[in-house]
């Protein structure tokens, strides 16, 4: 099995450990991980706001670089979503189609491919878990309060085979922390709002780290934490996942 | 008027600057949702149901001319009289020439988010004639003023001390009464009186069935029973898109409606009207003002599936935290922002943008219309036809670009990080909307591509 590693940008950027502890993870399991050099962007950004027309560079260097992977693994539901739903190529329309069927968000890479039963981390501090929306409802990463369905959570399973870790319960299980992509910034009111609700939920049940398994949506609850100066830190699943403390 | 030119980022905005009242919205809107979750996960069949119900709006909006010409042969075999508007505006003459032919000046009308749509207050108002709004909520925002932020719960943005206020300005209460069972007695005995002296009463239409030529009318108040059954005169204005087949396929939607809207298992009265009881006439106005339009849009006809429940805007974080008068048009929330673009394009260009895709407006909605994918796709459209404001598209251009190249990337991303890093200020200022409530990221010394290409030296 060759995984190609897929490091969404702002996470190659401004979060390496998350890709670094992702990288670990999947090599501790025995997997044959390679990251491609020249990969940049899934093209999100442009897509959500309403320029998917402009994402046939990405759309192209995307397919280039990934599409002689078994699998392609990224920490991130969001980015994973954008590739699976919206990867195209007119000029080669069952490649791009193939190459999206290959992405897989990190968690679920663990429990229904690699079918992971136990780790070797611990982490003895009380956690938050964030369900980012793209990876919950768009992959189906957990279930969703909204539906009448089982419950199941793929990261919330892996959380609990980490050692020491004390997982707690949020008031509102799957609300939408207000990133949104380019929504932070165009409706920065809105979303600061948004993100300090979130926070808080966490806050009020005494977390000390926030984790979740898209970066972004921990980037924009990091700002306001740090904002408001707090000791309460993100962390991304991976770095939990692997960290051996 | 403000609400014309502002968009829904400012709109919001606005809102926002009382975040003790953004919290209260916020929690009134979730409790209605928790009510929701609670009384769906007591049907084992919710999902089905509402599979169910999608399945048979889309029979009707493939079949809708044939269900509509079978709908208005059997109402007018029962003496109803009905009517066709091709938009608002015909709506709006249909309903006054009505009005005039019965030389009134007075109407009661009981909750229409169609009338809404159409302004026919507005319009009769212009024409002497003066609409008493009978439901609760809107009569309250009527007072105000201004128009319902909700389409279940039109007054939902106001707290019951503002509504004591306006009582005692409009309806005589005594000064800084804010007794929830005072008010509503109070406008009670006001709208009696509406009621037993109007002539012609409006009503909307929450379901009409094909096979009968009936339509059913739901309420929480009976006040458009009260409305209807006393008045000479009663019209209905109706979406054309609000037919079901046959009658048996009403069960599915009054379970659904109410579960989704409120928590309720099914409304306080479902009433049926079939035919104008001796010595009364009733119209039946039948209005297109867009939705065979949004019916030939591929990506948007689900759309016309809504039965106005109002549930994806309680599950809405951003309704729920801008409130419904940010989004500047009739049905509000992400339902409106997929409707009001179809409508007009230029003056609502903003609304699909209202949304941070986390799509559970999609999973509460009884008839499963994929809300949120649809937002998505409006942005493509709206953009395409060059909606968005012109430095976006040149910002958008500049990005796709230097992703485009690995090069240019990897250049731009050092580059970032380093502003960070030596020259904060040149990001940590007013002009970075990032900044106004949230710290920016630490800048890492080295990026992932950077620590891989040493660490990893073998490939």
């Amino acid at each position: 099995m060759k995984v190609g590693l897929f490091i969404p940008c702002y996470v190659d950027q401004f979060y390496p450990g998350a890709a670094i502890a992702t990288l670990q993870l999947l090599e501790k399991l025995g997997v044959d991980v390679v990251y491609p050099a020249n990969q940049t962007c899934c093209g999100q950004p442009m897509a959500n706001s309403g320029f998917e027309h402009l994402t046939g560079g990405c759309n192209e260097l995307f397919i280039k670089n990934f599409s002689d992977f078994d699998y392609i693994v990224a920490p991130s539901g969001s980015c994973v979503l954008h590739v699976r739903e919206h990867l195209y190529d007119n000029k080669q329309p069952e490649k791009a189609q193939e190459t999206a069927h290959k992405v897989w968000e990190l968690t679920s890479f663990l429990t229904d491919v690699l079918k992971v039963e136990s780790l070797p981390s611990k982490f003895p501090h009380r956690v938050g878990m964030h369900q980012s929306c793209h990876g919950q409802r768009g992959l189906h990463l957990s279930s969703m309060t909204e539906l009448v369905a089982p419950d199941f959570s793929k990261p919330g399973s892996l959380l609990k085979m980490v050692e020491g870790i004390d997982l707690i319960e949020l008031d509102r299980k799957d609300e939408c922390c207000g990133f949104g992509g380019t929504f932070c910034v165009t409706e920065e009111a809105v979303s600061a709002k948004m993100g300090k609700d979130r926070v808080a939920d966490h806050l009020h049940h005494d977390a000390e780290y926030i984790t979740g398994v898209d970066m972004s949506c921990l980037m924009h609850m990091e700002g306001i934490l740090r904002r408001q100066g707090s000791k309460v830190k993100v962390i991304h699943i991976a770095e939990i996942l692997n960290s051996e403390l | 008027m403000e609400q014309a030119t502002k968009d829904h980022a400012e709109l919001a905005e606005i809102f926002n600057r009382d975040e003790e009242r953004v919290d209260w919205h916020d929690e009134t809107l979730w409790w209605i949702r928790q009510k929701r979750d609670k009384i769906t996960h007591q049907l084992p069949e919710w999902e089905s149901l509402r599979d169910m119900a999608s399945q048979i709006k889309f029979n009707v909006l493939s079949n809708l001319s044939t269900y509509l010409q079978q709908f208005e042969k059997q109402a007018l075999a029962h003496g109803i009289q009905v009517h066709w508007a091709a938009d608002a505006k015909e709506h709006n003459e249909i309903v006054h020439r009505i009005l005039t032919e019965n030389q009134v000046k007075q109407m009661v009308k009981s909750k229409s988010m169609l009338t809404e749509e159409c302004h026919l207050n507005e319009y009769l108002a212009t024409h002497g004639i003066e609409v008493i709004d009978s439901d609760l909520g809107e009569r309250i925002v009527q007072l105000a003023g201004e128009p319902p932020s909700h389409i279940v719960l039109p007054c939902i943005h106001k707290k019951k001390e503002e509504i004591g206020d306006l009582f005692h300005m409009y309806l005589g209460t005594p000064s800084n009464m804010a007794d929830p069972q005072f008010l509503t007695e109070t406008a009670r005995g006001s709208l009696r009186e509406t009621f037993l002296t109007r002539k012609v009463a409006l009503t909307g239409v929450n379901f009409a069935i094909a096979e009968t030529g009936e339509f059913v009318v739901c309420t929480n108040e009976g006040n458009a029973d009260m409305g209807a059954h006393l008045a000479d005169v009663h019209i209905a204005s109706m979406g054309i898109e609000k037919l079901l087949p046959e009658r048996k396929h009403l069960s599915v939607f009054l379970r659904l409606l109410t579960r989704s809207a409120t928590g309720q298992p099914i409304t306080t009265y479902s009433s049926h009207f079939s035919k104008p009881r001796p010595g009364q006439t009733m119209h039946l106005v039948l209005v297109d003002n867009g939705r065979s339009v949004q019916l030939g849009r591929k990506d948007f006809r689900n759309s016309l599936k809504c039965i106005r429940c109002g549930a994806c805007m309680n599950t809405c974080p951003v309704y729920r935290r801008s409130g419904g008068h940010s989004y500047h048009t009739a049905v509000a929330g992400p339902i409106g922002s997929i409707l009001a673009p179809n409508l007009d394009m230029k003056k609502y260009a903003d609304l699909p943008f209202a949304s941070t895709l986390c799509g559970s407006c999609s999973n509460v909605c009884p008839v499963k219309i994929d809300i949120h994918d649809q937002l998505y796709k409006w942005r493509q459209v709206l953009m395409k036809e060059g909606y968005g404001p012109a430095g976006k598209k040149l910002a958008m251009q500049a990005m796709a670009f230097t992703l485009s190249s690995p090069t240019l990337y990897h250049g731009a991303g050092k580059m970032g990080r380093l502003t960070l890093k030596y020259m904060p200020f040149a990001v940590n200022n007013k002009l970075n909307p990032w900044y106004k409530q949230r710290d920016m990221p630490e800048p890492p010394k080295q990026s992932f591509g950077e620590w891989y290409a040493e660490n990893r030296k073998k490939k």
